[in-house]
């Protein structure tokens, strides 16, 4: 039985030993670290309709959630908001959060990052080449974007940005819950400082600090939901843009289509890229509150489910050539069955929040910095960046670039 | 055809929107509000595709017996 996870052998395709298993059909057993199995979906239309499957819990309180990797055993990520809750509490903390992340919204949002993304280009140019892309631009974006929309001091941003590391990428529990005790302390002071600000203060928590009314916000939800966004708005986001340059960098064909693309084009582009990069390779994990029966299968009740991203935005059955990047996907090969259907987001109710924001800030991200430096190269080969290891959110530690 | 949307069901990804703003919009809460139950038929093809990119399972379409 194959063990999971399996590191990628190239920064943007799935690893070998999951190519390997995606031959053998929709849904597989696997085998976890602390030696329980799992089963591991890699067929498209199996990961959609269990996604959307009532009868899967994605509560991270229930003894039986599956713990994916050791740092999940932590306490903090047992309660962890909105994505570890299933409804009614799931429904009624979204909807809260809505309004700040509907498509809407964020497009008033765009100029405000065309902006900050053009300063960072001229930082990068006036320091000149070779620099570090991690640290000097795809990182930034996402984090003064959350800051500000969460009313974050980006001041602290070294901090929270090292946290959030820190407990994503901790080898162990007692790491990941160090990390994220210092978050939480540190979001528990923020909070508060909003509440003694009249209206609320600045930023989605400041709205939501002048809403705690102990029923369907207490402030201890307050405080989770404060630490999710936190984390999930800006290493994901960041990973992306990291290796989506990467991706396209490594297809000049793909580079110069992105170039001569018309701009109503992009969104498309931007999709099968976070299609070919499926950064966090895993588009959900759940436990079945039933048996359920698919594709000739019994998912137990009790037993995990793991959907791969990676696996299933390579279905061959949605995609042709699956592995094969192609930013004109959507307009030409496979017509309804475009990139725009990949499960890097999720799928069902627990669809990534952010995913608006992500892909608006990831546009502009990649449009800039080829607008603005088109000889932009790698200064090391793809093959030998220093990538995240053993685990589900893929990455790179550094990308040294020049021009 | 004949499209329901259901705003109880609605988790505001805006994928609806995205796909064919001229029939899905959303409003200050970020819930899908459909603009019209009879999409052209130059707009069909993108509202089934709405539906079926819609993570929530929200949009329902009953194909008419003959094309409208
Ligand atoms: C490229 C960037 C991103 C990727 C690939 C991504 C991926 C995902 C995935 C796969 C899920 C579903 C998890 C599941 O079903 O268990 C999810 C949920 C979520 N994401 Fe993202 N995400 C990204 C950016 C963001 C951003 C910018 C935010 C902003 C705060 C965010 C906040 C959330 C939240 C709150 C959820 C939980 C939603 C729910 O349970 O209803 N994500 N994301
Ligand atoms: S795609 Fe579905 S869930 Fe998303 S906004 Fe439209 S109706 Fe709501």
């Amino acid at each position: 039985m194959l063990s999971y996870p399996q590191d990628r052998t190239c920064p943007y395709q799935p690893s070998p030993g999951y190519r390997e298993l995606g031959r053998s059909g929709p849904l597989h057993k696997v085998r976890l670290w602390d030696g329980s199995t799992i089963w591991m979906v890699t067929g498209h239309a199996a990961g959609r309709r269990l996604l959307a499957d009532p009868r899967l819990s994605a509560d991270r309180s229930r003894p039986d959630f599956p713990v994916v990797l050791p740092r999940f055993e932590a306490p903090i990520f047992k309660p962890i908001a909105i994505i570890g809750f299933d409804p009614p509490v799931h429904d009624v903390h979204r909807r809260m959060l809505a309004p700040d992340f509907s498509l809407k919204h964020v497009r008033e949002m765009r100029d405000e990052v065309v902006e900050l993304t053009g300063r960072l280009v001229d930082d990068m140019l006036r320091k000149g080449p070779p620099a570090e892309l991690v640290e000097d631009f795809a990182l930034p974006i996402p984090s003064m974007v959350i800051s500000q929309l969460l009313g974050v001091p980006y001041e602290d941003h070294v901090f929270f940005e090292e946290k959030t590391v820190g407990l994503l990428q901790a080898k162990d529990a007692a790491g990941a819950e160090a990390a994220g005790q210092a978050l939480w302390d540190y979001l528990d002071e923020l909070i508060s400082a909003k509440e003694r600000t009249p209206g609320g203060g600045e930023g989605v928590l400041g709205r939501l600090a002048g809403r705690i009314d102990d029923r369907d916000l207490t402030r201890e939800d307050l405080l989770r939901i404060a630490l999710a966004l936190l984390i999930g708005g800006h290493d994901t986001t960041s990973q992306m843009i990291a290796l989506g340059v990467v991706t396209l960098l490594e297809h000049p064909d793909q580079l110069a289509a992105w170039r001569a693309a018309p701009p109503e084009a992009l969104p498309a582009a931007v999709d099968e890229l976070l299609r070919m990069v499926s950064v966090t390779d895993v588009s959900g994990v759940r436990v079945a509150t039933e048996d359920i029966e698919i594709d000739g299968e019994v998912v137990r009740a009790g037993e995990g489910v793991l959907v791969s991203s990676s696996m299933t935005n390579r279905d061959p059955e949605v995609y042709e050539d699956p592995y094969t990047f192609d930013i004109h996907r959507a307009a030409g090969r496979g017509g309804a069955a475009s990139g725009r259907q990949h499960l890097t987001f999720g799928f069902g109710i627990h669809q990534c929040l952010g995913q608006n924001l992500a892909r608006m800030e990831l546009e502009v991200a990649f449009s800039t910095l080829f607008d603005r430096i088109p000889g932009l190269r790698l200064a090391t080969p793809a093959g030998e960046l220093p990538a995240r290891s053993g685990g589900t959110m893929q990455g790179v530690h550094r990308l040294p670039v020049e021009w | 055809m004949r499209l329901h949307a259901d705003r109880e069901s609605c988790i505001s990804g805006g994928r609806c929107m995205a796909t064919l703003p001229e029939v899905f919009d959303q409003d200050d809460e970020g819930i899908v509000v459909l603009l019209t139950p009879t999409p052209a038929p130059e707009h069909q093809a993108k509202a089934r595709k709405a539906a079926y990119l819609c993570p929530a399972r929200a949009i329902d379409i009953t194909e008419s017996p003959t094309p409208d």
